[in-house]
């Protein structure tokens, strides 16, 4: 095998630049993807994949232990009319083809779901309405898989709303047909206990277009994957995220986009906001442009705004590229803190401390949020946004 | 007509597991109007009075008075100062990410003016403003002092001034580091707050030369914690012949 060279660039948290012969990215898992949960050992936190994760706060999901119950999580689906919602056997043809589990318990919810959800949005409808799917935690253990197709030449709105409380092992593929356009919304929303881990995977038609907003609030533990493929040329990936990490929460987003497709796009920009003692985000953004994949245009940025003392932020962005015939490739992390020379600075313009962490607070995401283009959601955001930082005054 | 009192204020400052005396008793009148400069050596505590008018939390009081119209001004938050009509044009801005100069000059003034301006009336008003600066419209989408030179940085706060008309402005050496376009520049700012009349000017400064734009009333020399000498402007010229040298020898800063 040979060594990846890894050139390290800029002023960024932990970012490098790889030119790899052959991909770290594939390499430094702990195994190869695989949708039998058999495949991976059971981890002990000192992998690649699982060293910023608390592995005893995952209620087993990692090990085996945590056992489906009755009552674990309720799923509600709402769609306009000509879109198609089933409920599917785990045999159905659909389930697994955006992607397959690269992690133990990404394979660990494959194994043991029971049913998986499917939404179908046929070729050439497009929808004026979104498609909502509300998934409400019930406080018991759940396994679940969700599957978002567009036909060739759809178009799309999907919101996927995590409330209550769970401990919730789900993945979703997103599989998208030649000029589809999807929009997915997913909020974690959940309460202080629940624990959510899943893989997102998007597999992208010829000039299709797929953007994903992710924010996550919620939750004693999240941790997603979002993970992009390329089915043809011509595709484009935006993916965007957002995340308020309090108090003793841990947040994780990792991601892959994969260009595996010559003359695609991706573009990833997430920020986060943290305040409290023990409040901790992990971003990972991996970009892998595979030698086939001319034509690539890239760019992947994170920023971090802490607001308290006892934050911790791990943001490593990791571009790994095969070829050098591409029209573009970067990426960008910085970590800024909101310390008390700024609320002095904001407070002398006669603006009180509170209104001064929510000007600062609202302002870092806006421009994510106005991107999102649904009002209620966007509203509702920037409302949420407001009462996390009303509870820590 | 408003007027700032001090009186005899003192000041500590926590430094080195030590508690440690800045000001040593300030008396000062600043009325509506007025220019005062206050000049004096680096380490003399200057910058401290600017900053405990303004009421950083760095500061603590330890004695005297300072009133705004017979108003005790220690007793209110940083924020309720800049509303009662003080502001403090800072020596080194601070960057605020996430917050563009627009928007924060937009909520700075709905918070002193007690209600958000008309918007149509506000746009043109700050456009106005930052031209006679000479400052590029693209400035307002920037964030807050983030990557500003140091002239930029203090154009923004001389536009602050501009905008929020305040009843008694301290200026903490808003001539360092600039070079002498940006300082007439700069000087042409505050100089047209000042002939509204309605502004008391406290300009603090360690070097005469922003006083050939900006003529104060009265020169205080500080050193030492305090005020140690208040003339016209012709002690500005003494000092620019003489230096500090006079003030700092003997035992005035001991």
């Amino acid at each position: 095998m040979a060594e990846a060279q890894n050139i390290p660039v800029g002023s960024t948290t932990a970012g490098q630049i790889a030119v790899a012969a052959e991909s770290t990215v594939a390499t430094r898992m702990s195994a190869p993807p695989s949708f039998d949960v058999a495949d991976f050992p059971v981890p002990h936190g000192r992998e690649e994949e699982w060293r910023f994760t608390p592995l005893e706060r995952l209620r087993g999901l990692h090990d085996g232990t945590a056992v489906a119950t009755g009552e674990g999580v309720k799923v509600a689906v709402e769609a306009p009319e000509g879109v198609t919602v089933e409920t599917v056997d785990r045999g159905d043809a659909r389930i697994g083809r955006a992607g397959t589990p690269v992690d133990r318990i990404a394979a660990q919810a494959y194994s043991a779901f029971e049913k998986a959800g499917v939404v179908t949005v046929p070729k050439e409808t497009v929808l004026t309405e979104p498609i909502r799917i509300a998934v409400h935690g019930e406080g018991g253990v759940a396994y679940g898989h969700q599957v978002v197709e567009l036909g060739a030449f759809a178009e799309a709105v999907v919101v996927i709303d995590h409330t209550g409380d769970a401990v919730l092992a789900a993945n979703v593929d997103y599989i998208l047909g030649d000029g589809a356009k999807l929009t997915v919304v997913s909020v974690q929303d959940w309460d202080d206990k629940a624990v959510h881990v899943g893989q997102h995977n998007a597999l992208i038609g010829r000039d299709a277009t797929f953007k994903s907003f992710v924010v996550t609030f919620g939750g004693d533990l999240v941790r997603l994957h979002p993970r992009v493929a390329y089915a043809g040329p011509g595709g484009e990936a935006e993916l965007f995220g957002l995340y308020f990490t309090d108090a003793g929460q841990h947040q994780e987003h990792r991601l892959l986009v994969d260009h595996n497709t010559p003359h695609c796009k991706s573009n990833v920009a997430y920020k986060g906001a943290l305040q409290g003692e023990g409040a901790h985000a992990v971003w990972i953004g991996d970009v892998l442009i595979e030698a086939k994949a001319e034509g690539t245009d890239t760019y992947e940025m994170n920023r971090n705004l802490v607001l308290t003392d006892g934050a911790r932020v791990d943001s490593v962005p990791n571009l790994e590229i095969e070829t050098g015939e591409i029209v573009g490739a970067g990426h960008a992390s910085a970590t800024g803190r909101f310390d008390d020379e700024q609320l002095f600075y904001l407070m002398a313009r006669g603006i009180p401390a509170d209104e001064a962490r929510r000007l600062v607070v609202r302002g870092f995401f806006a421009e994510l949020v106005q991107q999102i283009g649904v009002d209620d959601i966007q509203a509702r955001l920037l409302e949420k946004i407001d009462e996390e930082l009303e509870a820590s005054v | 007509m408003a007027t700032l009192e001090i009186r005899d204020l003192r000041v500590t400052v926590e430094a080195d597991n030590a508690t440690k005396e800045i000001l040593k008793g300030v008396d000062l009148t600043v009325k509506q109007g007025e220019t005062h400069a206050i000049m004096g050596p680096n380490g003399s505590g200057k910058s401290t009075l600017a900053y405990s008018l303004a009421g950083h939390p760095k500061y603590t009081i330890t004695g005297g008075t300072v009133t705004l119209d017979g108003e005790d001004v220690l007793e209110m938050s940083v924020d309720e100062r800049a509303r009662a009509g003080l502001f403090l044009a800072m020596q080194y801005p601070v960057e605020v990410p996430g917050v563009s100069v627009s928007n924060f000059l937009r909520t700075s003034a709905t918070a002193i003016r007690g209600e958000a301006p008309k918007l149509r009336t506000w746009v043109k008003e700050v456009k106005e403003a930052m031209e006679r600066l000479h400052m590029d419209p693209s400035f307002a989408e920037r964030n807050v002092n983030e990557g500003f030179s140091g002239g930029e940085k203090k154009r923004h706060e001389i536009l602050q001034l501009e905008l929020l008309k305040p009843k008694i402005a301290i200026l903490d050496e808003t001539d360092s580091g600039l070079d002498v376009d940006a300082l007439r520049v700069v000087s042409e700012g505050v100089n047209r707050v000042r002939e509204s009349g309605e502004v008391g000017t406290l300009l603090i400064t360690h070097y005469t030369r922003i006083l050939r734009y900006i003529k104060p009333d009265f020169v205080h020399v500080f050193s030492g914690g305090r005020i140690v000498e208040s003339g016209g402007a012709e002690l500005a010229d003494k000092l620019e012949n003489e230096g500090y040298e006079a003030y700092t020898k003997g035992g005035v800063s001991a």
